[in-house]
């Protein structure tokens, strides 16, 4: 259950052209906010936007297709999605919500959903929420280090980042230089020490490149609102799919990897409860059942 | 009428057969004895509340058919305080007023359950920042969240909360539902809440994500994220607590957010 509950796993990527060109490996995230908004099965999305500084993402409430493109594509630093979410209620208006999120934020949305503590009617609104995978997660300024420092690119120049193949790649319009993810390692926000979800477990559809091959992702239906949604944008044909690989690039690697962040995640967890530091998760001997549950 | 209640409020999103078989029969047995419940207005503005009254969809039969108003200020016509089942208190207690004073601890002796309903009551909120010196009682100066002064039994805080957590957390109370209820056991003892506790309980402690969830939580927009972390503006933060509360690395309700989505 290292990858959680799902409906189903799959290959897949976007059947769009441009989608192609500008997104993240299969441009699912790009691809089925685009789609759902056409349908009309949301009515804007909250996404990682650009902001007025390069590769600096900025929470935003994307209402048209252009504004979901302009968004496309990874960012590997921190872009607080939730706090957008009752602006894009309020202020826009928005009664079907579509969200992008990495897993913790998921985690943030679903308890907010469910214990909506102190936020009045936003919870109903939010009809559709895209996970994406995520190992960890960088401060823009550790994200700098690595442009300039490590791979000796002006960050003004930077076209696309990618982390595959155990490297962070940086691509220029000439260029693609890379370095060993090792090399990231120190740099993450420590926050990510104690996160035992690397396939957004809770999202309605989970999307990543863990376990797919160049420019295809791995998909993971989990809800019936993300089955829907995601079974429609096939049938339309803005979606295509073919089976996952189940060996060792396929589903194998996505198996391990998430074990592996799991793992590591339950021993500072419980490092962290041995010293009497606060977390929000059962320690090792705490846990009935699933020793790697998200709980 | 419990099922409305559940489906408008998206509980439950796969109850088992069995589940409901069991709940109908509980039901059944709860709907003989209403929950007696009062309504105890201490040093609060009246938005805990309006904010109960905002659940329009569900308020009339909730009011008639599964629960009985037995006190309340403007509620009902009664001088004496009755026994209670569960009490909904509304407020700060206020140290130096005897009339609010003597009016806790005779709830505490009254109800089966003593609630503390909104954040004044479960953290002080706002009125954390009284210095005393005012009309109509200059006197008036030390307000403190009820759970200083008796024991609580569940609190649920807000500035107000929200219609859906109230109304949540009546139909937790009709079922027996301890598990949904936790939370708000534990939250009793969050007496003392400021913004300030997202920079020494969540960033201090090295559990920060960025995720933004305090900052849309915010119900005064105190909150801001700068560089991926949470920002306070202390000129208007009230201390309510739901910052800390909503924040998804303060408590983690795994089973509970399973169930909802049907995982």
């Amino acid at each position: 259950m290292v990858l959680g509950t799902y409906k189903q796993i799959t290959l897949a990527r976007s059947t769009d052209k441009q989608i192609q060109k500008i997104s993240q490996d299969g441009g699912i995230a790009t691809g089925l906010l685009c789609f759902a908004l056409d349908e009309k099965l949301i009515d804007g999305a909250v996404v990682a936007g650009p902001s007025d500084e390069m590769w600096k993402p900025e929470p935003t409430v994307a209402m048209s297709s252009d504004d979901i493109l302009a968004a496309a594509g990874t960012k590997y630093t921190i872009s607080p999605n939730l706090w957008m979410v009752k602006e894009a209620v309020r202020q826009y208006g928005l009664e079907k919500a579509g969200i992008v999120t990495i897993p913790c934020q998921t985690m943030g949305l679903r308890k907010m959903q469910s214990y909506p503590i102190g936020v009045r009617f936003v919870a109903d609104k939010i009809a559709l929420d895209i996970g994406i995978f995520c190992t960890e997660n960088f401060p823009f300024e550790s994200l700098k280090t690595f442009i300039s420092a490590k791979a000796g690119v002006d960050f003004g120049l930077v076209e696309k980042m990618d982390i595959g193949k155990g490297k962070f790649w940086v691509h220029t319009a000439d260029d693609v230089i890379s370095f060993p993810i090792k090399e990231t390692h120190g740099y993450e926000q420590n926050g990510c020490k104690v996160c035992l979800d690397l396939v957004s477990e809770l999202s309605d559809v989970s999307t990543g490149s863990i376990g797919a091959p160049d420019d295809w992702s791995a998909v993971m239906t989990r809800t019936d609102a993300g089955e829907t949604i995601f079974s429609k944008a096939v049938d339309a044909g803005l979606i295509e799919t073919k089976a996952m690989d189940e060996g060792k690039f396929g589903l194998e690697m996505l198996t391990k990897l998430a074990t592996s962040k799991k793992e590591k995640a339950m021993k500072v967890i419980d490092e962290r409860k041995a010293m009497g530091l606060p977390v929000p998760f059962k320690a090792s001997n705490e846990k009935e059942g699933d020793p790697l549950a998200n709980v | 009428m419990l099922a409305r209640i559940k489906e408008f409020l998206g509980m439950e999103a796969k109850p088992k057969e069995e589940a409901s078989e069991q709940e109908v029969e509980k039901v059944a047995e709860e709907e003989k004895a209403k929950p007696r419940i009062g309504y105890i207005h201490l040093s609060g503005c009246t938005g805990d509340g309006m904010s109960l009254t905002e659940n329009y969809d569900i308020l009339a039969p909730l009011l008639t058919e599964m629960i009985d108003i037995v006190y309340g200020q403007t509620l009902v016509d009664l001088w004496e305080m009755p026994e209670m089942d569960i009490a909904l208190v509304e407020g700060s207690v206020c140290l130096q007023d005897d009339h609010s004073m003597k009016e806790l601890l005779e709830v505490r002796e009254k109800a089966g359950l003593v609630v503390a309903f909104g954040s004044c009551a479960a953290t002080g909120c706002f009125t954390r920042y009284s210095r005393g010196g005012q009309q109509a009682n200059p006197n008036h100066e030390s307000f403190v969240p009820i759970a200083d002064v008796v024991k609580v039994d569940l609190a649920i805080p807000g500035c107000p909360p929200s219609p859906e957590i109230i109304a949540k957390t009546v139909v937790a109370v009709l079922n027996g539902d301890m598990d949904y209820l936790q939370p708000m056991m534990d939250l009793v003892g969050y007496t003392e809440a400021c913004g300030c506790d997202l920079q020494t309980k969540v960033v201090n402690q090295a559990l920060c994500i960025g995720c933004g969830t305090c900052a849309m939580s915010c119900q005064t927009r105190a909150v801001t994220m700068t560089n991926g972390r949470p920002e306070i503006n202390e000129d208007r933060c009230i201390k309510c607590g739901i910052c800390y509360v909503q924040c998804p690395r303060s408590w983690w309700p795994a089973d509970r957010i399973n169930q909802d989505l049907g995982l």
